[in-house]
């Protein structure tokens, strides 16, 4: 392998020149800045949906140790055709709920939605979830007096939803 | 600007099931094109729940979401002729608002 100026540039060479350009391209602002589109408004929590277990999204959450409870109700189908589109449903009969969250263990962005419920709402919200393969999925309820209740199902899915 | 939302909320007993259905891609990120570049990801990162005007919910979404997103839940006090409001605000900045009455 030579370096330098070569006539016949190798496969390796030419993907180098591709990368500078891109690099120079990128820092003269004529590539869409990936970074820049992403922003997302502050009160979005980045860094919990950038997490890749439980643990390090409840933590990212800034939430206590969550204790497992079957007071908090997942309502998800044990066994989902499409991976496209999972009806889940979270739910507490407890009062005080100031927030529930939904994570799909092995989905490749593992938190799924958090929701912050006022007073007017009951803790009962139902969505349509994305999951990649079959996973354990987490329903986290957190409560006014700090505890950190949590559920978890096991579902499998016959076809992922992600790769399209 | 988002295209619409369809929002449904029925008045049960004291309270209201709200039931929305937003139109949007909800690009999870992991899919790659035709050319084999990746899909960045889009999808709905912030959605607000108002009933008369005042929130009641507000949500943070991932790309994990399904495509025209579903979403369901139940209001404890409301009467027929309340203003449900859904908006919400994707990854790229965009937004959308729109309001229901309690029937």
């Amino acid at each position: 392998m030579k370096y330098g100026a070569d006539p016949n540039p190798t496969r390796r060479d030419t993907l180098k020149q591709g990368l500078a350009v891109a690099g120079w391209m990128a820092s003269a602002g004529l590539l869409p800045d990936v970074a820049s589109a992403q922003s997302t408004p502050s009160t979005w929590n980045a860094a919990a949906f950038g997490a890749h277990s439980f643990e390090t999204v409840l933590e990212a959450l800034g939430t206590a140790q969550p204790t497992l409870s079957d007071e908090v109700v997942l309502s998800i189908p044990e066994l989902a055709d499409n991976g496209a589109a999972v009806p889940a449903g979270m739910s507490t009969a407890l009062p005080g709920v100031k927030r529930l969250a939904l994570l799909v263990e092995k989905n490749p962005t593992v938190l799924l939605a958090v929701f912050d419920l006022s007073d007017a709402i009951d803790a009962n919200v139902t969505l349509r979830i994305k999951m990649a393969e079959s996973s354990n999925v987490y329903a986290v309820a957190m409560l006014a007096d700090g505890r950190v209740l949590y559920t978890v199902k096991d579902v499998k899915v016959t076809l992922g939803g992600c790769g399209g | 600007m988002g295209q619409p939302s369809r929002i449904r909320a029925t008045a049960q007993g004291d309270g209201a099931v709200v039931r929305v259905l937003m139109t949007h891609e909800m690009e999870s990120g992991q899919r790659r094109d035709a050319a084999g570049m990746a899909v960045p990801a889009w999808h709905i990162a912030e959605l607000t729940a108002t009933l008369n005007g005042q929130p009641v919910l507000t949500a943070q979404w991932g790309p994990g979401v399904s495509a025209n997103p579903f979403l369901q839940f139940r209001l404890k006090n409301a009467k027929a002729g309340d203003i449900v409001g859904i908006a919400w605000k994707d990854n790229r900045g965009d937004t959308r608002s729109d309001q229901a009455v309690v029937g």
